[in-house]
């Protein structure tokens, strides 16, 4: 029994806090998010030096094979510094190929993934939905031994500088899970502006794009999809995590600092206990998330039920957080200068992304048997 | 970070499923001394009193094995270790960590065999939250002290043979905490007078404890005289620690879920409504992270590291839950819940289930207010771990 960091992962959340502060302070997070893109090709080499894309690729394949505690203890510092990258649309595709690619997949995409010359991101949606395989409707037209799609996959992270597309479709009653260039041919990506500036979104069009069959992941397509689902939920929790904890240091700070009534306002109760529910949702929601953390290797069997408790409390913990964290600054909360707004808007973004509290509330009642 | 067991703590949870499988089956049940057999045979594992020393009677054993074994006895629904409940969980710790030789003989063995009871005397009627403002007297007479004062909220007190009792015994110190000593009093002592108050429930579990001129023999006080306060913070620490308490909520959870399938509403299993789903969803997921926050603390324990404030984490979790649970049931019986007996459900609505819940739904402020309100783990956490400025 042990629920603590190795000294190994405390050198990489040490390493990553530093490289993060002293990189992409607030002001640099600023500028990237304002650029049009959002995208600092700079920062993503920077940190693909670091090795942080290919964090959770192998060795053989350019990586540094190291695992999904890992991985969450990176995003819990990306996610405290809002830096802005396709970090995890990148490690969910590599992912997705890491456990369900062919060899020859593995080889043609990993190394890119790995180093940071590709960015990958997962293109499932289609409309207002929940993330699952039932959703899916894009249907692949049989062309030989491959398919070829056309119609729209919607609200897909960083779409508009990704250059690889995990694509699930629709094959006769089987899902599929197929890999796509951006510049193949009949795809159109287009990013959007989006609440969330340092979260961007977009569409990704097909027409008559084909897909071969070599380019179609390996196994049931439906059981692949749901893991790489449960993966970036963790995923997304992380940053979730590091971001409500920052959320209430800097608010914290503030009731230390602000005076109202001849004293800091922290000292009353009013804003005390609203501080102590934000630890409490912080610290239960980060015990949830590596303990799904953990269980993506050691326990593969009990991920689906830890990720949907980790992501729905911390989906709701993350909207009260993120609405306290304004209300208790007072005026100065919403204005734009201030930084707690931007952690506001993340709490918005992170809320859907990969399912929300209702979606992961009623799969943790379905898996619990009832 | 890895949550398996090792072999020795698998083969130490498999003896104790091997146990309450042989003591607990349903030939054992049918037993009439099913309970005392219970008790007799846990005390002879050394089961009870886990982690207390071995000269006194207590198991020596491990914080990890502690854990397992009380996840598994209550996993398997087993009855307590013992009844003498408060004995067990905070009067016995705290007499190891301060009492005498001689008190350790005499009062450590009678609460590991549930001799008799013990209730806490720490509330009065102007002392609450703010129990270091506590006023009860005692004051040294040649190798007595003479105590006068009031209790209240004393859980037990009409059966209880012993009361651990905090007291001031210092009116003029400038930090009141170090006025106070605490003393083991017998409740038959002359000037002890007991009057149960009923609860909203409609039971007398606790009561006031009235002190007129009792006599307490010095050789009774707990710790030095001045240091009642560290004795009662050690023995409420030991009341937070809260990981037994994570399996009794899961058994709990189990059963509303199980309730909620049996209970039709509106013609269909209320376990149908997704209304009930999600609230059924939210408890599991809190109780799975107190469950994981629990193991938190018990890896800095076993790193040697002491507990301190986080532990008022799962008891602000402890108190939603107790209220949250309460209520499920009733939004899951709807009307039939307000029966306080079971009718027997002539109309096929409620039925078995009638009046089972009253307890749930009104018995929470017993777990919500006892051993510090919500507000005060609030004020706890928001001034020791956040580091703001106290009232």
């Amino acid at each position: 029994m042990n629920f603590g960091l190795t000294e190994e992962q405390e050198v990489l959340k040490t390493v990553a806090r530093r490289f993060i502060e002293e990189q992409t302070p607030m002001t640099a997070v600023r500028e990237i998010m304002e650029s049009p893109t959002g995208f600092d090709e700079k920062l993503w080499g920077a940190m693909a030096d670091l090795g942080w894309q290919g964090l959770i690729v192998d060795e053989a394949h350019g990586g540094a094979g190291l695992g999904w505690v890992d991985l969450v203890v990176l995003l819990e510092e990306t996610g405290r510094g809002l830096l802005p990258s396709p970090l995890i649309s990148t490690a969910v595709a590599a992912a997705a190929i890491s456990e369900f690619g062919t060899d020859a997949q593995k080889k043609r995409y990993l190394p890119s993934l790995a180093d940071g010359s590709a960015i990958g991101t997962l293109a499932l949606l289609e409309g207002n939905t929940s993330p699952g395989a039932e959703s899916i409707g894009l249907e692949g037209k049989a062309d030989g031994a491959g398919y070829r799609l056309s119609g729209t996959k919607r609200f897909v992270h960083d779409a508009g500088v990704a250059t690889l597309f995990v694509v699930p479709f629709r094959a006769g009653g089987d899902i599929k899970l197929g890999l796509v260039e951006a510049n193949a041919e009949g795809v159109t990506a287009r990013g959007f502006a989006t609440m969330d500036q340092t979260k961007r979104m977009g569409d990704v069009a097909f027409d008559n794009t084909r897909v071969a069959e070599d380019a179609i992941l390996a196994g049931d397509g439906s059981a692949a999809l749901a893991r790489i689902l449960d993966l970036a939920a963790v995923a997304v929790t992380a940053e979730m995590v590091g971001a409500m904890e920052r959320d209430l240091e800097i608010t914290n700070e503030y009731a230390k600092d602000r005076i109202q009534f001849g004293r800091p306002i922290g000292q009353y109760q009013a804003v005390k206990h609203p501080l102590a529910e934000m630890y409490v949702d912080i610290e239960t929601s980060r015990s949830l998330l590596y303990f799904a953390a953990w269980c993506t290797q050691e326990e593969p069997a009990s991920l689906p039920l830890a990720a949907a408790r980790a992501k729905a409390y911390a989906s709701e913990a993350f909207t009260r957080i993120g609405i306290d964290g304004i209300q208790l600054h007072g005026a100065i909360g919403f204005t734009a200068e201030y930084d707690i707004q931007l952690y506001l808007k993340r709490s918005k973004w992170a809320l859907p992304a990969f399912g929300d509290a209702d979606y992961h509330y009623a799969r943790v009642a379905s898996l619990g048997g009832y | 970070m890895d949550f398996k067991l090792t072999p020795e703590e698998e083969a130490f949870r498999d003896e104790v499923r091997a146990f309450v499988k042989e003591h607990l089956s349903e030939d054992a049940r049918k037993d009439p001394n099913f309970i005392g057999n219970w008790l007799k045979a846990v005390r002879e594992k050394r089961w009870v009193g886990f982690n207390w020393p071995e000269e006194y009677g207590g198991g020596g054993g491990g914080i990890m094995e502690q854990v397992i074994l009380k996840e598994e006895m209550s996993k398997a629904g087993a009855p307590p270790l013992g009844t003498s409940m408060m004995g067990l969980q905070w009067v016995g710790p705290a007499i190891i960590e301060y009492g005498t030789e001689e008190q350790k003989k005499k009062f450590l063995p009678d609460i590991l065999d549930s001799a008799y009871q013990w209730c806490t005397g720490y509330s009065e009627p102007g002392s609450g939250s703010d129990l270091a403002s506590l006023q009860c007297r005692a004051v040294r007479d040649g190798d007595e002290y003479v105590v006068n004062g009031q209790k209240i909220w004393t859980s037990g007190a009409a059966y209880s043979k012993w009361i651990i009792l905090l007291t001031r015994t210092d009116f003029e110190v400038e930090d009141r905490h170090k006025g106070i000593t605490c003393l083991l009093v017998e409740m038959d002592s002359p000037g002890v007078e007991v009057r149960p108050i009923k609860n909203m429930a409609g039971s007398s579990h606790f009561a006031e404890v009235f002190f007129e001129d009792v006599r307490v023999p010095v050789e009774n006080r707990l710790g030095e005289e001045g240091q009642g306060w560290g004795v009662t913070i050690s023995a409420l620490a030991h009341e937070r620690s809260g990981i037994s308490e994570v399996a009794g909520l899961i058994s709990q959870h189990h059963q509303l879920v199980e309730l909620a399938k049996r209970t039709q509403k509106d013609g269909k299993p209320a376990s149908e409504h997704p209304g009930i789903r999600a609230r059924l969803a939210r408890a599991d997921a809190i109780i799975e992270g107190m469950r994981l926050n629990g193991q938190r603390f018990l890896t800095k324990q076993l790193k040697g590291e002491k507990l301190s404030s986080e532990t008022s984490i799962n008891k602000l979790h402890r108190a939603f839950l107790a209220v949250e649970l309460g209520d499920l049931a009733l939004e899951i019986q709807g009307s039939a819940s307000q029966y306080a007996e079971s009718t027997n459900g002539a109309d096929g609505a409620g039925g078995e289930d009638e009046g089972r819940w009253v307890n749930g739904a009104l018995g929470w402020p017993a777990v919500v207010i006892g051993g510090g309100t919500p507000n005060i783990q609030r004020n706890i956490i928001a001034e020791r771990i956040l580091g703001l400025p106290k009232d």
